[in-house]
């Protein structure tokens, strides 16, 4: 129970943290490296609730594809130029507010809906074997928006192409 | 047991940060980054719910709006490469051509 | 009702027989043969002449009396009107022909001598371009002339005037490309037609006094409206008929016409301006002399316009060079005869003139035309002489014709101009001055008569080497015409032998139904005066023979003498030769007036009609143009400016919503999102 929670609260602070600092930070490369990290704090999350198949994917998709990607455009781009520059816009005093007040607003409601969470204690069994029943939901009961899902990426994969192409 | 009320509190706060930064950044590229850190508060949160309701269809929509980031991601890329080959720039309010 | 004898009956195709084949030169006569032309105008001329002679010879054997009406048609109706006396009157102007004795003398002279004249044209005309019109004006000119004289009503006749006058018109300018003809032309119409107005006021009158316009019928209002002899309103009527005869009879002041015309063909001068049209003025006074007997004053001014006429136009034609001028000059004085006879009361002596003139003086226009022919065109009768031995036919026809206008005992002209002379001396309205006044005349006449005579054929030829080579006798076509002619100028007078030498004067007889009682009175005092009679003849002989002889003398024995007489008498004869000024006095008075009041006429058009109302209104338009340019501009365009103005100034608040900046959308999104949840969370 303890080391639950003691690792719920490391995970917890640890991709706080890593946000708060993808956020603030000068140099891409920087924010990339704590937003990785961010990702496998949050992959934490996932397996502590026992949800391995999706932290497996979120570790080698997210992690190992998103970001290596984000990396090597960051490298193209070259951003020196924009390191020098001011980096946050006129805007930024307003959208913290705003922000601010949206949160505060979810956290209310969070706390006036307090009884309808009061769910009864799950099992640790619940959803295991947790690879087998993703799969098993994904090609039965959930095939059409995994066909869709993968004509999406191809789509994706094309329009990247063109729009990165130097002539078209 | 950790009460779900925890995960859904940081999941908002993840949420939060990530549209600050949306919001704040004139970097475009950490404008990306904080939309990847609002998809996945919001993981956070699907996958919560199907742990708590034995649902499998939480984790299912989760992996879906992983390979949809992914997607977004490559062409929002792309697209930033494009506009930085024209205009030099990855600062999003340097680029206003739809100005009145 | 008997039915018309047959040439009576047909008495309409007279006029038309010309009508149609001039319709016919109007419509094809381009096209056709020269030939055919010759023989299709000649032809229904000679057919007219026919037709004359037929419905003179059933006229003779006509039982009862002698007249005859053949209407064709309704033309006019003139409805119901109150005439000046208060009676109520309708009439109606037919198209209706009457045959008299005077309307069949009329008739015979004119298709006859026309006839003649036609053939002549065929060889004068030959070489002339233009030829189906000259044929085509001649016939129309024959058509208006017979309708003239035939018609039943003065509206009718007045149409053959007004045809008449157009054909004098065409046919003096048919030479229209010289300006001089054209000139011509135009001075013979307006001057024609100041005459008809006055022609035109008399018929008006006639119909609104008397309430009918037909020939028999006025006798007949005359008697029953009771008009007394003097009476103010017939005086009127017959002097305003008269001012129309004086512009078509070439009398003065309205002559000064004719001496113009002769700028047209020598044909054209014969038969118009000699034979017939201007004697329409004599026959229309005649023909109205119910009209004219009871307006004795009326009567007096046509006798001394006649006769000063007479006298004036002579001296004139004393020293003219144009031998056709001459000829113009010596119409206008023996027209001025014919009035003279009519003031007098002789009015079949004046018909027996015109017939006797038409004769000798188509012969002696004819004759010159033979001339001028023969000298390749030459006028002038200063450059002619010695012609006697070279053009016999012309030169003997022409001495008879000049015999008999000059008076010789035996030859027409002594029996109709004897009888003139007489009148005008012993008859009831007659005049010693009026007859010595003729017999001066009469003098005058032979002199420059003679004098054409002599100069044109007899002594030294004056005229040059190549016209000599070209002199020839006109062809037959033109030869025979003057052969009967002279024949004419002989043996047309034997049918007015007076009493008093024996004949029976079968002229006066024959128009004596028509004449009625003058004729009676005249006779009467001719019972009274034999010797009288014959005492005058004698010495207008004398006087006539005295004039030729001078004119013997003075050009063909001392031909010297004529030279140093206009010497001694230079401003005299200057006056005689300038035609007494009359011409450039009409132009000082009335010519440059009227084109003065036109000049004027045109300055108003220019300056007021074009210049304020054709420029004005374009200047208007314009004007109202760029003010409703200017409303369109400022006011309507304001407006519509301003609407977008407003909707600018509206939007621009709206507008900056739109800064580009994609984060700003953003930003504003979570504010909805704040705005909804709160929203709900605070419900």
């Amino acid at each position: 129970m303890l080391l639950t929670q003691a690792l719920f609260y490391f995970f917890a602070v640890l991709a706080v943290v890593s946000a708060i600092l993808v956020i603030t930070r000068r140099n891409a490369v920087h924010s990339a490296i704590f937003l990785i990290q961010a990702l496998l704090a949050i992959a934490g999350i996932f397996l502590q609730l026992q949800a391995e198949f999706l932290a497996a994917v979120q570790v080698i998709l997210y992690v190992g594809g998103i970001m290596v990607l984000f990396l090597f455009v960051i490298m193209l781009v070259n951003l020196d130029i924009a390191v020098r520059q001011v980096q946050f816009n006129r805007q930024w005093l307003l959208a913290i507010v705003t922000a601010l007040v949206v949160a505060a607003e979810v956290g209310y409601g969070l706390y006036r809906g307090k009884e309808a969470f009061q769910f009864p204690a799950a099992s640790p069994d619940i959803l295991q074997p947790n690879a087998q029943r993703v799969g098993l939901a994904l090609f039965q009961n959930y095939m059409l928006p995994f066909e869709i899902a993968s004509i999406l990426l191809l789509v994706a994969m094309i329009g990247a192409v063109v729009m990165a192409k130097r002539r078209l | 047991m950790i009460p779900t009320s925890n995960y859904l509190m940081l999941s908002a706060v993840l949420f939060t940060i990530g549209v600050i930064g949306v919001l704040t950044r004139r970097n475009i590229v950490i404008i990306l980054m904080s939309i990847e850190l609002i998809l996945n508060a919001v993981n956070i949160n699907l996958v919560v719910f199907s742990r708590q309701l034995g649902s499998v269809a939480g984790q299912v929509f989760a992996i879906f709006i992983i390979t949809d980031a992914a997607a977004e991601v490559v062409v929002g890329l792309g697209i930033l490469i494009a506009l930085f080959r024209n205009r030099e720039t990855v600062n999003a309010d340097e680029i206003d051509l739809l100005k009145w | 009702m008997n039915p018309l004898p047959f040439f009576i009956d047909k008495l309409w195709l007279i006029p038309l027989f010309p009508a149609a084949t001039a319709l016919l030169m109007l419509l094809s006569g381009r096209w056709l043969q020269n030939r055919l032309i010759s023989l299709l105008c000649c032809g229904s001329v000679f057919l007219s002449f026919l037709f004359s002679v037929g419905a003179f010879w059933q006229l003779l054997s006509l039982p009862g009396e002698r007249i005859a009406e053949k209407i064709l048609f309704d033309w006019i109706p003139a409805g119901s009107f109150l005439t000046s006396s208060g009676h109520l009157s309708s009439f109606t102007a037919q198209w209706g022909f009457l045959l008299d004795p005077l309307s069949a003398v009329m008739i015979l002279v004119v298709s006859g001598v026309g006839f003649i004249i036609h053939v002549y044209s065929i060889g004068y005309m030959g070489h002339e371009g233009g030829y189906y019109r000259f044929f085509g004006f001649l016939n129309l000119f024959m058509f208006s002339m017979l309708t003239l004289v035939l018609a039943n009503n003065i509206v009718l006749m007045f149409v053959g005037w007004e045809g008449v006058g157009l054909c004098s018109y065409l046919l003096i300018g048919f030479y229209f490309l010289r300006r001089s003809a054209a000139d011509a032309g135009k001075k013979a119409f307006i001057v024609n037609r100041i005459g008809d107005s006055g022609f035109l006021l008399g018929i008006f009158l006639i119909a609104t006094t008397l309430g009918t316009i037909n020939f028999r019928q006025i006798p007949l209002a005359l008697e029953e409206m009771h008009f007394s002899v003097g009476a103010p309103v017939i005086t009127a009527i017959t002097l305003l008929l008269f001012v129309g005869a004086i512009g078509k009879s070439a009398q003065l002041p309205l002559y000064v016409w004719l001496p113009d015309a002769m700028e047209g063909p020598t044909p054209v001068s014969a038969l118009i301006h000699a034979a017939t049209m201007v004697t329409a003025g004599v026959y229309m006074v005649a023909r109205n002399h119910a009209l004219y007997s009871l307006a004795p004053t009326t009567m007096h001014v046509v006798a001394v316009v006649g006769a000063l006429t007479a006298v004036y136009a002579a001296s004139m034609g004393l020293v003219q060079n144009d031998i056709k001028r001459v000829l113009a000059y010596s119409t206008i004085s023996q027209l001025g005869y014919m009035f003279l006879a009519c003031g007098v009361g002789a009015f079949a002596a004046g018909i027996f003139h015109l017939s006797t003139h038409a004769y000798f003086k188509a012969l002696l226009f004819l004759g010159s035309g033979s001339v001028i022919h023969a000298l390749g065109g030459e006028q002038d009768i200063r450059k002619m002489g010695g012609l006697w031995k070279k053009i016999p036919v012309t030169a003997k026809t022409f001495l008879v014709a000049a015999l008999a206008i000059a008076g010789i005992p035996g030859l027409s002209g002594f029996f109709s101009k004897d009888e003139i002379l007489w009148q005008s001396f012993a008859g009831p309205l007659g005049n010693r001055a009026l007859w010595a006044i003729g017999v001066l005349t009469a003098g005058m006449t032979g002199f420059y008569m003679f004098r054409l005579v002599f100069k044109t054929f007899f002594g030294q030829p004056r005229y040059s080497h190549e016209v000599d080579h070209h002199i020839h006798e006109s062809p037959r076509s033109m030869t025979i015409p003057l052969v009967i002619l002279a024949f004419l100028s002989v043996a047309g007078g034997w049918v007015g032998i007076p009493a008093v030498l024996g004949g029976s004067n079968r002229f006066e007889h024959f128009l004596q139904p028509v004449f009625g009682r003058r004729a009676d009175v005249v006779l009467a005092v001719n019972m009274h005066a034999h010797t009288q009679e014959i005492q005058l003849m004698i010495f207008s002989v004398l006087v006539a023979v005295l004039g030729i002889f001078l004119a013997y003398y003075f050009y063909l024995r001392r031909t010297d003498a004529p030279e140093k007489l206009v010497a001694r008498f230079s401003a005299g004869y200057r006056l005689l030769y300038r035609k007494y000024y009359v011409d450039e006095v009409y132009d000082v008075l009335f010519v440059n007036r009227f084109k003065d009041a036109g000049t004027a006429l045109a300055a108003f058009d220019l300056g007021v009609i074009d210049g304020w109302g054709v420029d004005g209104s374009s200047w208007l338009t314009r004007f109202t143009a760029s003010r409703s340019m200017w409303t369109d501009n400022w006011i309507v365009d304001g407006a519509v400016r301003a609407f977008g103005f407003f909707v600018r100034l509206l939007s621009y608040p709206v507008r900056m919503i739109q800064a580009g900046f994609v984060q700003g959308y953003a930003l504003s999104i979570v504010l909805g999102v704040l705005l909804l949840l709160g929203y709900y969370l605070l419900r």
